[in-house]
This record gives structure tokens, sequence and C-alpha cells, in this order.
């Protein structure tokens, strides 16, 4: 087994041989399906290698732009510098949600409408 | 501190389609940001961020910043420093005071930020056009996508008590994007509370030399950078 960590979530996969985890897992993971062209988001395909179905989910981050690091059987699966400045570039608030004191989630974009001053602070 | 400074100006808009979104960034964890959050008892949203999830998405390096998003939901402010100056590096380090000065100076900067806010919130001012804003945007870099995913994995270590391993990765990550402060001083606060605002953490600011610690941001009352 292995964990997975997201942007935002966490999954915990069957994984043999570093992170090669089946095709339903990897959709789970990064909303890419495995054809028998590659690994496919849309009408785009990326080549990969797969064996019984299973594809090795860190090569195929990477090779599409993305970091990855790992300690023993948990992974981190980054978001790449490009990915972030596409995200940036059109000027567009890169939307999150996250929960307040009481566990109530917030969504960013369901303030459209309004002017949002988001400010960052810590207790440190 | 910020949460009761950022009430203030809520109020002071409570008739203006406005929110205020502050962002906790706390990899402690809810129990770290709740005695300031129900001390200031916000109206407007309080979010915790564990993850510093918001730091990642839009590049911010260091708390308070703040980024200006219009109706529509574009940026028209990047993250810039929200009010704080550097005012704080001449404070007496025995009796931990500012020259009277510098306090004054530090309390105008403060008071000539919320004011623009105000402006923007009232009247548009201040809002950056696409060009502007664009050109404001932080300068993402491969080693600060890797410094995020090390920082991630670091911060879920330390949550499962893989308190070694933690501090390797978070220490990469550190080291990958050396301008984050967030990334040092969460660090270090993870380490042992207190110890991100101790010696080390001086050092660190004294290294800066010229360089500011909360560049000003481009508004009527800052000094240019």
């Amino acid at each position: 087994m292995a964990t997975i960590l997201t942007q935002t979530n966490e999954y915990t996969v069957d994984a043999a041989a570093g992170l090669q985890v089946t095709a339903a897992d990897a959709f789970a993971v990064t909303g890419w399906t495995l054809k028998p062209e590659g690994m496919c988001l849309g009408d785009l395909c990326v080549p990969m290698p797969s064996a019984g179905g299973r594809i090795d989910l860190a090569a195929f981050w990477q090779k599409i732009g993305n970091p990855v690091v790992s300690e023993g059987d948990v992974w981190s699966l980054g978001v790449g510098a490009d990915a972030r400045r596409d995200g940036l570039a059109g000027l567009d608030a890169p939307d999150f949600e996250l929960q307040d004191l009481a566990g109530q989630t917030h969504r960013l974009s369901s303030l459209r409408g309004k002017k949002v001053f988001l400010s960052s602070w810590a207790s440190w | 501190m910020d949460l009761p400074v950022w009430q203030s100006l809520f109020d002071s808009l409570a008739d203006a389609n406005f929110m205020v979104v502050a962002v906790a960034m706390d990899s402690r964890g809810v129990e770290a940001a709740r005695p300031w959050i129900e001390a200031a008892a916000p109206t407007y949203w309080s979010l915790i961020d564990p993850e510093h999830r918001v730091a990642s998405l839009y590049g911010m390096v260091n708390v308070p910043q703040a980024v200006w998003i219009d109706e529509g939901g574009k940026i028209v402010r990047p993250p810039e420093s929200a009010g704080s100056t550097d005012h704080f590096r001449g404070m007496d380090q025995v009796t931990k005071t500012l020259a009277p000065d510098d306090a004054k100076a530090r309390l105008a900067a403060r008071t000539a930020y919320m004011d623009a806010v105000r402006a923007w919130v009232r009247t548009g001012a201040h809002a950056l056009p696409g060009d502007a804003a664009r050109a404001a945007l932080p300068a993402l870099t491969a080693d600060m996508s890797l410094a995020h995913a090390h920082f991630r994995l670091g911060v879920w270590l330390q949550q499962h008590d893989r308190v070694a391993d933690a501090a390797r990765h978070l220490a990469e990550a550190s080291r990958l994007h050396p301008e984050s402060w967030n990334m040092w001083r969460q660090t270090a606060d993870l380490e042992q509370v207190g110890k991100s605002g101790g010696p080390e953490f001086w050092a660190r600011v004294k290294a800066l030399g010229d360089k500011s610690y909360y560049p000003p941001p481009n508004l009527p009352g800052f000094a240019a950078d």
C-alpha cells in the first residue's frame, strides 16, 4: 500500500515497485485515463508504458511537468511551475476550499460578485 | 495582530459588497489558530490552511500578504505585504520596543494600507490593469514547485509523528525556496513553538541586509522598495 498526497487530497492505494498503480487508482488520483495510446485527459494523450493494467504514476506525473517527492511509501504529487504560472496568467483567482474553526467548508469562488480581500496570517 | 485590524476594515465596509478571507497558515492545525481567532471573533471568513495550500496557489511567501480579487474573480493586486513594514527590524532586542518615530511610521503605513483597501472597495481605486497585475505576479520557478511538494510531504509526516523524516523534507523545502519565510518559520514553529521568532529568525532577517522583509506595496504612503 502507498499513500499519495495531492494538493487537496490523500489517497491510500495498492502500489507495487515504487508507485505502480492500477488504472482505476491513477484515474481517481489524477483524473487521467489509461488508454492504449497512453494516459489521456480529454483529447490529450501522453504516451506511457503500462503493464498488466498498471502504470508508474510517479513517472507519469513527472513526465507532464510536475514534481514528485516521496518518503518510504508516502508520495507527494506536486504541481509544476508551468501549471501554476498558467493558472495565474489569466488573473483568475485560483479557487480553493478550506474549513473554518467550526469545521465548515468555504469555497472562494462562492464569493463571486463581491470584492475579496484574501489575506494570510499565522499563529507563529 | 492583523485579525482585529481586518475586522475594523470589514466593519467599516459593512454596507459594501465585500468580504475578507483570512487564511491561517498553521500546520499545527486548528488548535494553533483557535485562540487568536476566538479573541478576534471575526465576522468575515477565517479559514485554516495547515498545508499552506493558498501560499502555493498564489505564490505567497510571508504573512501578512494579501491578494485583492474583484467581483468577477480576477486578481487586481497579486500578493503583497498587507500593511506590515520593516520597522520591526529596528526593535530594541531587550525591551522589544520600537523607537517612537518608527512606531508612528509603522502605524501610519498600516493605516495607509487599510485606507487603500477601503478606497478600492468604494471606488475601484488602486486596482491594477491586467498588464500591470500580470507583471506583478510572483515569478514561480520549478524549485518553488518542488519546495511545495516537499513541504506538503513534510507537514503530513509531522502530522503522523514521523518527526525526523518530516524535518528533512521541511528543511529541503526551505533550501529550495529560501524566499519563503512561511516555510522557514512554519518549520521552526513545528520544531519548537517560539523558534519562528527566535535568534535564528533574527539572524536570517539581519542577513537580508538592504533587502526588505516586507517589500512595500506600490500604494500611496509607501516608499518604493
